[in-house]
């Protein structure tokens, strides 16, 4: 029998394996999608003051056009949730997203378990850029808040393009010496961060508490101008997941299978390089969601990148909404900064995975 | 008809000139062997042809088209390739990664369908791996690996396969029964196939024709038998090789002795025959 022979007459049932697969999947992420949307609207339910669950969709829902709910409930009750609650939940959500997805990115360009959103000088040049934003001797709060943001954005940007231009070799870009100019580049950063906090007096706390992360301040501009952001960086990222299942093999196969290597290693680290800048620089380096988030959901339901790229958006999602649910009731009225709960809520969760799944091979 | 043509090619590495002017042609259909010491170039030549590293000159043609000019795309479509060590990522299963050959049929937001599955799985069956489909592949052996690997390049429906020592690290049973796939690939399908292999022998008992490469220029070419003599062993390789026929099938064999085997007394044949 010969190749060619074997192309029209095929049907679905020789092929025994992976077909259930791909219906399963998609409940996991119709599953996913609903639990993300529960865990927002209970987040929207807890705080100072408690709002009913119901009163939460009502409101909602009466937001959206051809809906028409008369109000029973108080104006101050419609605030809270439109103006306080919900942007900081929505923040959060983009941010846990990018964070995850970014984090399942550079895991798979740089084929390391490693390799977390931050490891090529990202979160190092934001947290300068940031500093430098809180030690200016004019008061930024003048500025309309937007001067620490810019900031942190500038810095993990320049930081990036620094690191790149110093790993390209001829026309490639080989991904050990990107990591490792990463590392030093950010080491020599973060160097500079800690000799400014030592020297910045009063104004050390508030630093502090944003390179550990805090969505205390979240309001609907900053989540709307990360918005962009995340949805352009999360399509491109979908649009190569096949491209990144390939890259898993070396660099060699892929272009041996038609992937033009080079580009889609660019196109990757621009799109997961400006989204981790954007959610970063308007709630600080909040630590671990990108690289837990996609080992997770890998110990759950496998490696192949056009799956876990999809359920890594969604559980980053949830995990940083729920992480900051933590944060600003735990220790009410007092705010703890939301990179201490990633990885004291994360971390025994992510560890109990690994016992008991214990699979040897899972990246 | 010619299938590929290479002409003058050089390959160099930093200053260093690993392939030399290097021309030759391969016909429709044809199992070439690339043969050659350690170090002479085969498997940059492999590289340069599926354009993995750049050309320092020359050109190389597949059906007449430059290599080089074609879009990534349409050279893994006609052109499919075996390399020397495959590392594949250990936790996805041995048919997602036969399932990536379909990878230059499909559009960036194109799906595997039926048709694509199927002839990922045909491409199974017809390399024995399909019992290995749901295990991962980082618990599977050399040669289950190996085969795993040509069902890949199968699923690309290539018209022309490139190997990179695909023997190397196998049993002789397992080096026999991949180059029995292969061979038969290339009879039954029309394949045209070349191969780089370390074994003289192999190469003499598979290959249509040999290509004999030293010092990154082509020695000698031409059938095995023409190709391997003991004096092109000499030339090349430096060592004394003594040129059989086979028993079975008058191939040349070559049978290799010990450099210093002035010392060793032929006992078989002093005390009497016991071996």
């Amino acid at each position: 029998m010969t190749l060619n022979q074997l192309k029209p007459s095929f049907m679905e049932q020789s092929v025994p394996v992976h077909f259930p697969r791909r219906r399963r999947r998609a409940y996991t992420i119709v599953g996913l999608l609903i639990a993300l949307g529960g865990v927002m609207a209970f987040a929207i339910t807890i705080g100072s003051v408690q709002v009913p669950f119901l009163t939460i969709c009502q409101t909602l829902l009466s937001q959206l056009p051809l809906v028409d709910i008369t109000p029973t409930w108080p104006s101050t009750t419609e605030t809270i949730i439109l103006e306080i609650r919900l942007p900081r939940v929505i923040l959060a959500g983009l941010v846990g997203a990018a964070l995850a997805i970014a984090g399942a990115t550079y895991q798979g360009l740089f084929r390391n378990p490693l390799a977390d959103p931050y490891l090529i000088g990202v979160a190092q040049g934001a947290s300068l850029g940031a500093v430098i934003g809180f030690l200016l001797p004019f008061d930024w709060r003048g500025m309309g808040f937007l001067i620490i943001p810019v900031l942190a954005f500038t810095g993990a940007l320049i930081s990036v393009a620094i690191v790149y231009s110093l790993a390209r070799v001829g026309k490639t870009l080989p991904v050990t010496t990107l990591i490792l100019a990463g590392v030093a580049l950010g080491a020599f950063w973060g160097s500079i961060v800690s000799y400014l906090i030592i020297n910045s007096g009063e104004k050390m706390h508030g630093i502090i508490f944003w390179l550990m992360g805090s969505f205390a301040l979240s309001e609907w501009s900053e989540a709307k101008i990360v918005l962009p952001y995340v949805v352009v960086g999360v399509a491109v990222i979908l649009l190569y997941s096949r491209s990144l299942n390939i890259m898993q093999l070396d660099e060699e196969q892929a272009q041996q299978l038609g992937i033009n290597v080079e580009k889609v290693k660019l196109i990757l680290l621009a799109a997961a390089t400006l989204i981790t800048a954007a959610a970063v620089s308007f709630v600080g380096t909040i630590g671990f969601v990108g690289i837990i988030i996609p080992h997770a959901v890998r110990l759950i339901w496998g490696p192949d990148y056009r799956f876990l790229l999809p359920l890594s958006v969604l559980s980053g999602a949830i995990f940083l909404i729920l992480a900051d649910l933590v944060a600003r009731t735990a220790l009410a009225p007092m705010e703890i900064p939301v990179g201490v709960i990633t990885a004291v809520c994360g971390a025994p969760f992510f560890l109990y995975l690994l016992r008991r799944k214990k699979r040897a091979v899972f990246f | 008809m010619i299938k590929l043509e290479l002409q003058s090619v050089s390959v160099a590495y930093d200053r260093n000139m690993v392939v030399k002017d290097l021309t030759f042609q391969v016909m429709s259909g044809e199992m070439v062997g690339l043969i050659g010491p350690n170090g002479s170039g085969k498997s940059t030549i492999i590289k340069a042809i599926s354009r993995v590293i750049p050309l320092y000159s020359g050109k190389i043609l597949l059906d007449g088209k430059d290599v080089f000019k074609m879009p990534r795309g349409d050279l893994a479509r006609s052109l499919g390739v075996v390399p020397q060590m495959s590392i594949l990522p250990s936790a996805f299963t041995a048919f997602e990664v036969v399932l990536m050959g379909r990878n230059p049929h499909l559009g960036l937001l194109q799906y595997e369908g039926a048709r694509d599955l199927a002839i990922t799985w045909r491409a199974m069956e017809m390399t024995a791996t399909h019992s290995l489909a749901e295990r991962k592949v980082g618990e599977l052996s050399g040669g289950e690996i190996q085969r795993i690997v040509i069902a890949r390049v199968l699923t690309q429906e290539p018209k022309s396969i490139l190997l990179d020592e695909p023997t190397a690290n196998l049993d002789i049973r397992h080096q026999v029964e991949i180059l029995d796939l292969i061979k038969n690939l290339c009879l039954e399908n029309n394949l045209t196939v070349v191969v780089a292999l370390h074994d003289l022998n192999l190469a003499a008992q598979y290959c249509d024709r040999l290509i004999l490469i030293n010092n990154g220029r082509v020695h000698a070419q031409g059938t095995p038998r023409e190709v391997i003599n003991s004096r092109n062993i000499k030339e090349v390789y430096g060592a004394d090789g003594c040129v059989y026929t086979h028993p079975v099938n008058g191939l040349p064999a070559v049978l290799l002795k010990a450099g210093n085997s002035q010392h060793t007394k032929p006992r078989g044949m002093i005390e009497g025959g016991i071996v």
